[in-house]
């Protein structure tokens, strides 16, 4: 029998049992559908991470210098933690000991990031106050939107000045024109003088509810104990320039807090790259547990097919032996019910392709999580769909095609 | 005229329960070109068996059978599929058609299995039926048939592959008499137009339409008569 004949005797078979089709494949359905939906929603996450978060968080070809990691992978233990809060923080002398010791050419600038309220006559909000140096906008790849940042100059002599995020500026002056406005950081009088451009959301957070002030200005009074900064952050022109960097300042920190070769660092330095490897573990983690999880359901779909393909072939013994009786060979049998078995499951497997896509949209449309299709994987998912019907279709099928011609068609 | 069937020695039996029953003891039997034989016998003769070996469904446990001019008693499976898809057309007692498919689609079948492209295959599926007086029935299904019109279709899907023998078992068992008397007309002109009938039948006045009459007894044949020429 031809191939083609086959599928259409096939469909056939299964348009005429709508409902038992659809149950005998629910087990391939609903592997393929969260194969796909997860797979969607976790390339989406991929994207996600190196556009967004890695870009607006930390930024390209970008490192910090730190004292503790600030993104971690599953939980840090006690041991650890402690470890963590022992170690030195990152010293102003530190700061500029690290930053003239980078022999690429590179950016850098300081950050030190407090919650704290801010005010405007009777509006005030609790927002992120970040006290930096002059380079920071520009390292941050902040466009500034109104009015203008920092100088040098303001920022060495730290003079009360602020640039607010635009969430900020639209909180506490609405249609007010925020330049030149004084505000009070924890009491403390600012003047506005910029307003940075709206950096959108990330995970369902606005990037802009902060303030921007000079780090020696009058906030560093409750970001952090004297003469101590959170972070540094270096921006250099290309990857290679950041290993060299990082290299640098590693070297550097080593031997100001006189470590020897056997000692670990007692600092961090972490990079957009880090965090995607952080994301590469967690990565990794899902699509180990994802092909155990859609192959026991595969599994369990391909058990179902080959019941009901036995149950198939034993209700259709005399339509068999009719079918032997008129010039069917062994082959012949075999592939109808074979195709039969890997047309039901192809089905079932683009179906559930479908409920999939669908799944991972809803999650889109009603959560922070991104999705993106990834067609590699929709053909994947066919593919095994066709791949479990065939395989659980070859016993009943070769036992359809060992049938006695005589002996099948006796049965009523 | 020249021969089409010989069976010499033929023999079936089965194991039963550690016991072996005989269906068929030694079976000779020539039938030629154009004969039109009837198999009688009662239950339990081994004309079922005898049809069985004929129709190339069965194998015999000893003996051989030359089926125009090819021995098939010693094939397999697969080339005993390929012998009934060219050489033989069925007509079975219970019709056998397949429920869920068209008079057309019946009737196609063996076609299929010859490898015939679906163009001719309708082509020719469709004057079959022409021929047995269906040509406005082809796209029912066999519960929309009455008895007599479905083994017209079985017929039609019998003739579509121009077998060498017509194989009819009991084919009028589930027809009435005017529709059986149908039946072997068309069987009659079959035959006049050159086709080699053998059919198994317990009814005699059915066994009558043929020219020929073999009748099997406890395995073995009792007997074997030619009609007179009406």
């Amino acid at each position: 029998m031809p191939f083609r004949e086959a599928i259409r005797l096939a469909l056939q078979v299964i348009w005429a049992h709508k409902m038992k089709s659809f149950f005998s494949v629910i087990g391939v359905f609903i592997g393929v559908m969260f194969l796909i939906a997860v797979v969607t929603v976790v390339e989406g996450m991929n994207r996600y991470m190196t556009d967004q978060v890695a870009g607006n968080f930390l930024g390209v070809n970008t490192f910090q210098l730190r004292r503790y990691p600030d993104f971690n992978v599953g939980n840090i233990s006690r041991e650890t933690w402690r470890e963590w809060v022992r170690r030195p923080r990152i010293e102003y002398d530190d700061a500029l000991a690290a930053a003239a010791a980078i022999t690429v050419p590179a950016i850098t600038a300081w950050e030190s990031v407090s919650s704290a309220e801010v005010a405007y006559r009777d509006k005030s909000a609790r927002i992120r106050v970040i006290g930096a140096t002059e380079d920071y906008f520009e390292l941050r790849d902040w466009k500034i939107e109104e009015g203008r940042a920092f100088s040098t100059q303001e920022a060495r002599n730290g003079i009360p000045v602020v640039v607010i995020g635009s969430v900020v500026a639209e909180g506490l002056f609405e249609d007010l024109d925020p330049l030149g406005r004084e505000i009070t950081i924890r009491g403390l009088p600012y003047r506005v003088i910029g307003v940075v451009e709206s950096q959108g959301k990330v995970f369902g957070f606005s990037l802009d509810e902060f303030a921007v002030a000079p780090a020696l200005s009058p906030v560093k009074r409750f970001v952090n104990p004297p003469r101590v900064v959170d972070i540094l952050l270096v921006k250099t022109q290309s990857m290679d320039d950041m290993e060299t960097a990082m290299a640098d300042v590693e070297a550097v920190m080593r031997s100001r807090r006189g470590l020897r070769p056997a000692e670990e660092d007692n600092f961090a330095l972490e990079s957009a790259a880090g965090v995607l490897d952080f994301w590469g573990q967690i990565n990794r983690i899902l699509m180990t547990v994802l092909p155990m999880l859609v192959g026991i359901s595969l599994v369990v779909g391909a058990l179902v097919i080959m019941n009901i393909m036995l149950m198939a072939v034993s209700e259709r013994t005399r339509e068999i032996g009719i079918r032997k009786s008129l010039g069917a060979r062994r082959r012949d049998i075999l592939r109808q019910f074979l195709v039969e078995a890997a047309t039901l499951a192809t089905l079932g497997a683009a179906i559930g392709v479908g409920a999939g896509l669908g799944l991972a949209f809803l999650v889109r449309a009603t959560t922070f999580m991104p999705a993106t299709v990834a067609p590699v994987w929709i053909g994947v998912a066919v593919a095994l769909g066709a791949g479990v019907g065939i395989i659980a279709g070859l016993y009943p099928a070769a036992r359809a095609a060992r049938l006695d011609p005589v002996e099948a068609m006796r049965q009523e | 005229m020249r021969e089409l069937i010989r069976v010499h020695g033929l023999t079936r039996q089965y194991e039963m329960d550690a016991e072996t029953v005989y269906a068929l003891r030694g079976v000779d039997l020539t039938i030629r070109e154009n004969e039109y034989v009837a198999i009688m016998g009662p239950s339990g003769s081994g004309k079922s068996t005898l049809m069985n070996l004929i129709g190339c469904l069965d194998t015999p446990t000893a003996g051989d059978y030359w089926l125009n001019g090819v021995e098939v008693s010693k094939m397999k499976d697969d080339s005993l599929a390929k012998v009934r898809n060219r050489e033989i057309g069925f007509v079975f007692q219970t019709f056998n058609l397949l429920p869920r498919a068209t008079a057309l689609h019946n009737v196609e079948l063996p076609l299929i299995y010859a490898g015939v492209s679906a163009r001719i295959r309708r082509e020719r599926s469709a004057s079959a039926l022409a021929r047995v007086g269906l040509a406005d029935r082809m796209e029912h299904r066999p519960s929309e048939l009455s008895g007599g019109q479905r083994q017209r279709v079985a017929v039609a899907r019998a003739l579509v592959n121009e077998p060498s023998i017509l194989l009819a078992d009991e084919p009028t068992g589930n027809l009435d008499s005017a529709t059986s008397a149908d039946l072997m007309a068309v069987f009659a002109t079959l035959h006049g137009q050159g086709q080699t009938i053998v059919m198994v039948t317990h009814e005699h006045d059915i066994a009558e339409h043929a020219q020929r009459l073999v009748t099997l007894r406890d395995g073995t044949i009792h007997s074997d008569s030619l009609k007179e020429a009406a």
